[in-house]
């Protein structure tokens, strides 16, 4: 729409101008950029946590340690969940990309279940580790364990929230650009999760667990 | 359980004459100037333009208003602190109490870092990047004036603790394990980390916003090596924003948990660790440095490049030094922390580090100048505060590189040489940069220029009173005197204590002339009115109408070079050019939006809510956030077009000499 | 109208629509990148509780697959790739990790050197947890 009126513009580009020169970028990868930008920054944000845990992993103040607390058969089956739930927010994506409403919405159930799951079998963990007295106010350590992993649950609570919203949106918006550029947004953000995750089940529960 | 948490009447320290002086004053004119907005009609003008606006030039506008508010807040606390250390001597204990005196200080550091240099800073660039750029807005408008409207927040809850309840007295950092509840167990430490957590997501939004926009929406046949320098700065601090705020998020929440949950970060008992808090803290706080003194730099590349009428000297090595700081930036941090215990090969390190970060800075000195070198300098205001500068900040940048050196460090830390090290260079950079700036681009904004004699008047009692307020605490540091003392038995240091306050009252007087200045420009703006480019300008900015419209460009600007208006009135000159008539298309600019306002709204009730442990209403305000949020999601029209006529109204009633 | 641009949101898996991928080679991609994740997983809890392997190098293995794994998922799930049109979004990424690994390798060797210097000896440590 936005033709250069430059009289004296003779030179003429060749070929297609790089992306450096060709004016403003479209409205989807603007929004994808800045929504990239701002899931660095968060895992900025997680890395101070990541350091102030790793710090913090064996001022346990003569309670327990993560040897005693972890149960790697749970964190197997959230692993699982979440691995799984990336896959169907992929497919997901690309059932958006085709327009199917159907396929959208069940891969969006799926996801949102595995999550949900994912977040029922953490918070049981949680409540069991305060039962016995190992919660967040028992030890430096134990702080730093129920932020970290808590900031991710939180994170993946933001994301069903998140989904369910999206869903309301394609039903009563349609595939709309917005709607397809918040999915995309979302699927981003679900599958930086994921690589969150990751780094947290090495880092917090099978380092934690060699001695 | 009670209703109002931990709120009751004596929040409120009707016992203490200057603070019920100051807020109560504060509060009338609050007052007087809504009434009288109320009464003379202009509630739904500012509604409409401004306070629902999402056009990036009125939110920086609104963001250097804030800022310079908060300069006179931040300033008046400087003057009760000279003027206390000035008396205190011996055994005088002055007349403010240590309790005050503390809460002073503290505010002091958190208001000019946080809501004076951080607003200009991010209100100077969102006003200028984007016409620099040549395109109409920021990548994300609405995100912009939610950014804006928590920036306000933080600073409305600031505010609200000098009247209700007390603020900070563990400094401006907050150390643990004094900022413990522990030692804390007050409101203050509550109000600064609630007032930081709430700006600081919307500094993190503006930086997202900044770094999208500029790597992502430029004008056609703008390559990264034809941008302006100050977009390139600007790119620089934003991308720092973008790495080093979250660190500060997260820091502070680990505070909160442990004075909110009794989590044992921080804490003494319970093996939590002190000094990990003064690590974070320090990983976002370096870079915040830069966060501030790289806009600078890039406005006195504008202001000396067009003042001299000649392109930036070495813009090349400007863009590799900025993008150099950048990444050094991240790996200096401990040289705050010296003292605390490191070994010598650590100290060392970060000693070295911070010493090379010093070259990068030097290669931008030596280029201004050498641009200023052989060029027909015309000694206008901005040109007087960059020389300024020049002067100013290479004095305080060698003070800096002295106390890098660690066995210096150990005889310099926390001492008055530190205090006058980074007053060198956040005034003599940062603040001096803003100046520049702001009569820089003053017409550029509202259509007319700023009064010249009264802005050299405040150069040089700027500049002046900086000197005779500072250079005392570079002596009083290397004699022993520390920081944020309520008073001191030493009475060798009162004189030079007299002479700091002193240059306060000259600084003071700087200030009295900018405000003259501004009301002197209104007055006269008739006599002051400019056209599009009244500084002979090079880059875009200049190439639209002052003020610019709505739109910005009527048509996208063509680049083919760097200094593109620039170089395009040479080859105009040298060309004649038939008259050509220009053709115009409907534009479509972002719709209006009170999500700002009412983001912001809420998120003070929730961070009041916070801090005074009233759990339902913190519960309503953060409902009312996401509520908001999904109003805008279901929002339906997201633009409004502007038809062409009405543009070609407005370019015929504001011919722009040249169009790029 | 420049629409010809070089240039891709993060998370697309192609931008220009001559290269468009039917849905069927979309799946495969997650597939693929499912499959791998799985067994990068898995690798991951074996190597953490097998006693086959020397114990001081398990650290480093598990750090090792964890940054497999992350390439897995930013090539197979997020669609990184080095083309031109994914300059920005890599640089991107490159800037972020650089800041992680200085914010987390920095605070570690710093506090562990502080720890050094500040702590009292390991054994002084456990004399006072025991009382």
């Amino acid at each position: 729409m936005n033709v250069a009126v430059a009289v004296d513009d003779k030179v003429r580009y060749e070929a297609r101008p790089s992306a450096g020169e060709a004016g403003p970028a479209t409205k989807r990868v603007v929004v994808g950029y800045g929504f990239w930008v701002f899931l660095l920054s968060d895992i900025v944000m997680f890395s101070a946590i990541f350091a102030a845990y790793a710090v913090l992993n064996h001022a346990t103040a003569g309670g327990p340690s993560g040897v005693q607390l972890f149960n790697q058969r749970s964190v197997a089956i959230e692993t699982g969940c979440l691995l799984a739930s990336s896959y169907t927010c992929g497919l997901m994506s690309l059932a958006i990309g085709s327009r199917r409403y159907a396929a959208t919405y069940w891969a969006a159930l799926i996801t949102f279940v595995l999550g949900a799951l994912f977040l029922a079998l953490e918070l049981r963990e949680f409540a069991g580790m305060i039962a016995i007295g190992a919660g967040p106010q028992r030890s430096a350590f134990l702080s730093a364990f129920f932020t970290l992993v808590g900031c991710h649950g939180l994170h993946v609570t933001a994301g069903l929230v998140w989904l369910v919203v999206m869903m309301a949106q394609v039903a009563v918006k349609g595939f709309r650009q917005t709607v397809e550029r918040r999915l995309l947004c979302f699927s981003l953000f679900w599958h930086a999760l994921d690589i969150v995750w990751v780094w947290l089940f090495t880092v917090v529960y099978l380092m934690g667990v060699l001695s | 359980m009670n209703l109002l948490g931990k709120l009751d009447w004596s929040a409120i320290p009707l016992d203490q004459p200057i603070i019920m002086g100051a807020s109560g004053g504060m509060v009338l004119v609050i007052v007087a100037i809504l009434s009288w907005v109320t009464l003379k009609g202009y509630v739904p003008y500012l509604w409409r333009e401004w306070i629902t606006s999402v056009d990036h030039k009125r939110i920086g506008i609104m963001y250097i208003i804030l800022a310079l508010i908060m300069l006179l807040r931040g300033f008046a606390d400087a003057i009760m602190m000279r003027a206390q250390q000035a008396v205190a001597a011996g055994g005088a204990q002055g007349y403010l109490p240590p309790e005050h005196f503390d809460q002073i200080f503290s505010a002091h550091g958190t208001i000019m870092i946080f809501f004076m240099a951080m607003p200009f800073v991010i209100g100077m660039m969102n006003f200028v990047v984007p016409l620099q750029l040549g395109v109409r807005d920021m990548a994300f408008p609405t995100l912009n004036s939610v950014a804006l409207g928590l920036t306000a927040s933080g600073i409305l809850l600031t505010n609200i603790s000098l009247a209700v309840g007390e603020f900070s007295k563990a400094g401006w950092v907050a150390y643990p394990p004094l900022s413990e509840l522990q030692y804390s167990p007050g409101v203050g430490v509550d109000y600064y980390l609630w007032a930081l957590q709430i700006s600081g997501v919307g500094t993190l939004m503006t930086g997202i916003n900044f770094v999208a926009t500029v790597l992502k929406t430029r004008a056609p046949g703008m390559s990264y090596m034809r941008m302006p320098v100050f977009c390139w700065t600007s790119l620089a601090a934003n991308l720092l924003i973008v790495a080093a705020f979250p660190v500060l998020t997260a820091t502070l929440a680990m505070l909160l948990l442990d004075r909110y949950l009794g989590f044992h970060f921080f804490t003494i008992d319970g093996q939590g660790n002190a000094m990990m808090y003064v690590n974070l803290f320090w990983v976002w706080g370096h870079p915040e440095v830069y966060i501030l003194v790289l806009p600078a730099f890039g406005i006195f590349s504008e202001v000396v490049s067009t003042f001299s009428g000649k392109p930036l000297f070495g813009y090349r090595s400007m863009v590799a030094a900025t993008m150099a700081i950048c990444v050094l930036s991240f790996i200096v941090w401990l040289h705050h922390f010296f003292t605390m215990g490191a070994s010598a090969n650590v100290n060392g390190f970060f000693g070295v580090m911070t010493m090379i970060i010093a070259v990068p800075t030097g290669v931008k000195v030596f280029n201004w100048l050498f641009t200023m070198y052989g060029g027909r300098i015309r000694f206008t205001v901005p040109v007087l505060w960059s020389i300024g500068f020049m002067v100013t900040f290479v004095i305080g940048g060698m003070t800096g590189v002295l106390m890098a050196v660690p066995p210096a460090d150990f005889q310099l830390h926390n001492s008055l040489f530190l205090i006058a090290h980074f007053h060198n260079v956040i005034i003599g950079g940062t603040v001096f940069g803003l100046m520049a700036g702001y009569n820089y681009w003053f017409p550029k904004a509202f259509g007319f220029k700023l009064d010249e004699r009264w802005g050299r008047i405040s150069f040089w009692c700027w500049l002046i009173g900086f000197y005779v307020a500072f250079m005392p605490l570079y002596a009083l540091g290397l004699m022993g005197m520390t920081r944020r003392m309520q008073h001191y038995d030493v009475a060798s240091w009162q004189p030079w204590l007299v002479a700091a306050a002193v240059g306060v009252v000259i600084i003071l007087a700087g200030i009295v002339s900018q405000v003259i200045q501004l009301v002197v420009s209104v007055r006269d703006r008739d006599r002051l009115k400019v056209t599009a480019d009244p500084w002979n300008g090079r880059t875009l900015e200049w190439a639209t109408a002052s003020p610019p419209p709505a739109w910005n460009f009527a048509v996208l600007p063509q680049v083919r070079d760097l200094d593109a208006l620039w170089n395009k009135k040479q080859r105009e000159r040298t060309q004649a050019q038939p008259a050509q008539e220009r053709k115009f298309e409907p534009i479509e600019v972002p719709k209006n939006s009170a999500t700002g306002f009412i983001v912001a709204f809420f998120s003070v009730v929730a961070g009041f809510a916070m801090i005074w442990h009233i759990w339902w209403m913190a519960g309503v305000g953060v409902i009312g956030i996401f509520l908001t949020m999904l109003a805008f999601a279901f929002r339906d029209e997201e633009e409004i077009e502007i038809p062409a006529e009405q543009i070609a109204r407005f370019e015929r009633a504001n011919p722009v000499e040249i169009a790029v | 109208m420049t629409d010809t641009q070089y240039d891709r949101a993060p998370g697309d898996a192609s931008a220009l629509p001559d290269v468009e991928q039917g849905a069927s080679s979309g799946v495969l991609v997650y597939t693929i990148g499912l499959g791998l994740a799985v067994g990068l997983t898995a690798l991951s809890f074996w190597v953490a509780n097998t006693s086959l392997l020397w114990v001081g190098g398990i650290s480093l293995g598990l750090t090792v697959l964890a940054i497999a794994q992350m390439g897995v998922h930013l090539v197979f799930f997020l669609h990184v790739t080095t083309g031109p049109d994914n300059t920005n979004n890599v640089m991107a990424l490159a800037f972020g990790v650089l800041i992680v690994a200085l914010v987390v390798v920095g605070s570690l060797l710093i506090m562990a050197d502080l720890n050094d210097s500040m702590m009292p000896a390991p054994e002084l440590m456990n004399l006072q947890m025991q009382h």
